[in-house]
């Protein structure tokens, strides 16, 4: 072999002859091939590979949306209609954008609380959630400015809420809110600029799960478990056990998305985004997209503009931080008897969150609403460093093979363990 | 084998968090039906249900009702004529119904606005040439265009059949009705500038042998408005039952091979 | 990516699960994936038709143009799905030199009384054959070329009083849309 080439295993001259130039086959083998996975996962794994899925299906339909989308204030909301129109298969194409969206909220989500119910975030993985945390704001951010473009009611009035909160900014707020607009209210540079942004974010997206991938391969993935596989008995290779699980998550998930863009592809959405923006007349209730509501909620319960606004964003940046207030050395909520019951008490106080961001803030629905935020807040700033302290975890299991195998199954990971360390 | 006895715990669990998700999803929509306190009533239509289809005879009916009543003030702007063909017309009665509009052209070779008859290819003609013209003719107020009001308002083609039949010509006790407003039942606020548009039978001829009832009429351009709104219903729900489906068998195949793989390993066991 | 520190690092543990095993997962394996290309193919298919002109696009794809305006040896350029077609109402001369022709010697042979529907009307599109320039001779001032039709500026083709490639690089002779006589006096293009 010629110097300076990669030793390839190939046998196929092509992809040999590429291989050794460029070892992308050899990289794809050992990353997505052969690459040791706990042998343990359940479907909350898939979840991981659906956003990735998911975020190539809005790309690809995006991509197809803008060539028929006019980014101005007289022409957007036509232009969307023309697409369902008359461009052929226009209107497929935009549902599927449309509640892609919240497809992709809903898998990211439930990454994320997998991630929370399982210690993702713990050590070594503090980066990859960290990484992981990044994605998620900037998929806000990206699904934020997408619902603007169609020039609707609540895409105006969304904008218009949304970038007003950076007013609460002491000082300078006015100034950057002037700034984002481009003008003195949200007006056609404004949608310009959200149009180009909305198209350049998806791609930076790309880049930060390439990020949170590579993490990912760096350190391993976690497991039902929480505990770290001691040897070749404990994994299988990614492909074809995981290619081959991950493809019967996907097929579920799109049979739940298929439902959503052909039979009822305006669920989700608001009605008012059906009326032409009209900078003159603010709908009876504003509210954002479902995916945004927990936040929505947060930020009504706080009496206080600036307060509010804090606590919006700190719900979420206090995500970056979890690794370090969460000091239990257990991963895996099962084996953390109070921690796993506190946990889901948030996870359904996120979902009331959710729902009390979708009433209107009076009475009874801000205390509620109060109440949640209190809790959201305190499970990670309170509950968490002070159960690392006091809880006494149960006995964890001695491998993942152990766990997993014991009683009636055969027990052929641990008798294959020699044969395959030749391998 | 191990699989089927730990896969209903783990299948449990995963339904658990995904009911608890959509759970989350129903409640926002459902929240903001109820905001508008006011209950409509449900009209059954052709088209309810997942696998509903229009009738195209009802859409007729309905585009001769907003041809006839409606369209001296709502402008349906993103139709045009030659979208007619969908709800059954041939193409020379859609070409008859374009010619007998006067379409403003131009400029021509002297630099100046024209008006011709119609073509399939152009717009449903506007009422008013702008918005102020509309609400100076209206009393102030801005008769909505009409192409995707059933996407538009909460509750849809039964909002648009209720608010048609909600007038009432003396409000309630105790509600004072403004100058050239009218008392709705169904109208958000229940002050509606529009008149009662629909006002006794036989307002429109049908060539069918429907009867004109201002309720009939009333369904009848609900329905057809829906179209306007939706007009790719159909495919869309043919569609969607075909790759459901697909998707199934797929599945079945994938969860297949799945198992067959995992068998190697002893089987897909979770703790 | 850099190498993984993953706690079990070993190769592959496949293979000591043992070879494919048996005809049966193979036959399941295949229909799956016929399934699953079916399905890719399927999904593909939307995003390369919207592609395609729109319905709105090809409701626009005809052009009335009304004839009774353009005087004898005069021309008019009229726009038909984004592209020029020249209306030519031909003199006498004209036809009669683009009869003469031999038609067995021309490039793309065709007969003048194949292109035309009424003899003094000549109706192409305004495109020329070689890469698309809009040719010259529309106007009276604009150079025709040796042959009275039409000279393209681009690359020197000439087209003849019947729109046919008489010298230069371009191929064919212009195109003659598709179009019919509404009336003595209105055609209608495509």
């Amino acid at each position: 072999m010629a110097s300076g080439l990669h030793e390839s295993s190939f046998a196929n001259p092509v992809v040999r002859w590429i291989d050794q130039r460029m070892p992308i086959f050899t990289m794809i083998q050992k990353e997505y091939g052969t690459f040791p996975t706990p042998r343990n996962f359940n479907y909350f794994w898939n979840f991981g590979a659906l956003a990735m899925i998911n975020l190539v299906i809005m790309i690809a339909t995006g991509v197809f949306l803008a060539m028929n989308y006019a980014a101005h204030t007289s022409l957007a909301f036509e232009s969307v209609e023309r697409i369902m129109r008359d461009v052929n298969y226009g209107w497929l194409i935009r549902y599927v954008h449309m509640n892609g969206a919240s497809m992709f909220f809903i898998v990211v989500y439930i990454h994320i609380w997998r991630g929370l119910y399982y210690g993702s975030y713990k050590a070594p993985r503090e980066l990859l959630w960290m990484l992981g945390v990044v994605i998620f704001i900037l998929m806000m951010a990206t699904a934020f400015m997408g619902y603007v473009l169609p020039w609707g009611q609540m895409s105006f009035w969304g904008a218009t809420v949304i970038t007003n909160l950076f007013s609460a900014i002491p000082l300078v707020g006015d100034s950057i809110v002037t700034l984002l607009w481009g003008g003195f209210s949200v007006d056609n540079p404004t949608l310009n600029r959200f149009f180009s942004l909305h198209y350049l974010l998806p791609f930076v997206i790309v880049g930060v799960v390439f990020l949170h991938v590579a993490a990912l391969h760096i350190t391993g993935s976690n497991n039902p478990l929480g505990i770290d596989p001691k040897g070749p008995q404990d994994t299988v290779p990614f492909h074809p056990y995981y290619t081959a699980k991950d493809s019967v998550g996907m097929i579920v998930y799109f049979i739940v998305f298929a439902f959503l863009v052909f039979f009822v592809p305006n669920y989700l959405g608001h009605p008012d985004n059906y009326i032409p923006a009209n900078p003159l007349s603010t709908p009876a209730h504003i509210v954002p997209e479902w995916y945004f509501l927990p936040f929505y909620a947060i930020l009504r319960a706080v009496p206080n503009k600036l307060g509010g606004v804090l606590m919006m964003f700190g719900a979420i940046a206090i995500l970056f931080v979890l690794p370090w207030l969460d000091r239990s050395p257990v991963r895996s909520m099962r084996f953390r008897p109070i921690a796993k019951w506190l946990m889901l008490l948030w996870s359904a106080n996120f979902l009331v969150l959710m729902w009390a961001g979708g009433r209107p803030a009076e009475g009874t629905y801000v205390l509620i609403a109060r109440l949640c935020t209190a809790y959201y807040f305190a499970y990670f700033l309170v509950i968490l460093p002070l159960l690392s302290k006091v809880e006494r975890p149960l006995p964890l299991p001695e491998s993942i093979s152990r766990a997993v195998l014991r009683g009636g199954g055969p027990l052929r990971g641990a008798a294959a363990a020699k044969p395959m360390e030749k391998a | 084998m191990m699989p089927f006895r730990t896969l209903p715990m783990r299948g449990l669990k995963a339904a658990a968090v995904a009911a608890a998700v959509s759970l989350g999803l129903l409640a926002a929509p459902g929240a903001r039906a109820q905001e508008h306190e006011i209950k409509i009533p449900d009209t059954r239509y052709s088209f309810d249900g997942l696998f509903g289809t229009y009738d195209r005879g009802e859409l007729q009916r309905g585009f001769q009702v907003y041809k006839e009543v409606c369209a001296a003030c709502h402008a349906m702007h993103l139709l045009s004529y030659r979208n007619l063909r969908d709800i059954g017309l041939s193409d020379a009665e859609v070409r008859a119904v374009a010619q007998s509009y006067q379409i403003q052209d131009g400029p021509n070779d002297n630099g100046e606005m024209f008006e011709r008859p119609g073509r399939p290819s152009d717009r449903f003609r506007r009422p008013f040439p702008n918005d102020a013209a509309a609400r100076a003719a209206n009393n102030g107020a801005l008769p909505p265009d009409l192409s995707v009001i059933t996407k538009a308002r909460v509750g849809g083609a039964d909002y648009i059949h209720a608010l048609l039949t909600g007038y009432e010509e003396t409000p309630p006790p105790g509600i004072t009705i403004m100058e050239g407003m009218h008392y709705n039942k169904y109208f958000p606020g229940h002050q509606i500038a529009m008149p009662p548009p629909l006002t006794g039978e036989g307002q429109v001829q049908y060539g069918d042998s429907t009867k004109a009832t201002p309720d009939q009429m009333a369904r009848d351009v609900a329905a057809f408005l829906t179209w306007a709104a939706e007009p790719e219903l159909e495919t869309r729900r043919t569609m969607g039952v075909r790759i459901i489906l697909f998707l199934v068998i797929l599945g079945g195949l994938t969860y297949a091979v799945k198992r067959k793989i995992w068998a190697r390993a002893g089987g897909d066991h979770v703790s | 990516m850099a190498d993984t520190l993953a706690p079990s690092s070993s190769p592959s543990t496949g293979g000591a699960h043992g070879p494919e095993q048996g005809t049966k997962r193979d036959f399941l394996k295949l229909v799956t994936g016929s399934f699953a290309v079916i399905g890719v193919g399927a999904i593909a298919w939307p995003f390369i038709a919207s592609m395609n002109p729109a319905k709105d696009v090809l409701a626009l794809a005809s052009t009335d143009v009304d004839l009774s305006h353009i005087a004898e040896g005069q021309a008019v350029t009229v726009m038909w799905r984004g592209k020029p077609v020249f209306v030519r109402h031909r003199t006498p001369q004209e036809i009669e030199q683009a009869r003469s022709v031999e038609v067995s010697s021309l490039r793309d042979p065709e007969a003048d009384a194949a292109r035309v529907q009424k003899a003094p009307w000549l109706i192409v599109v305004g495109v020329c054959t070689h890469l698309g320039c809009v040719p010259l001779g529309q106007k009276p001032t604009d150079p025709r070329g040796d042959y009275g039709g039409w000279f393209c500026p681009c690359h020197g083709s000439e087209y003849d009083t019947s729109g046919r490639i008489r010298r230069g690089p371009a191929p064919l002779n212009l195109v003659v849309p598709e179009y019919a006589f509404t009336s003595d006096t209105q055609i209608r293009i495509g």
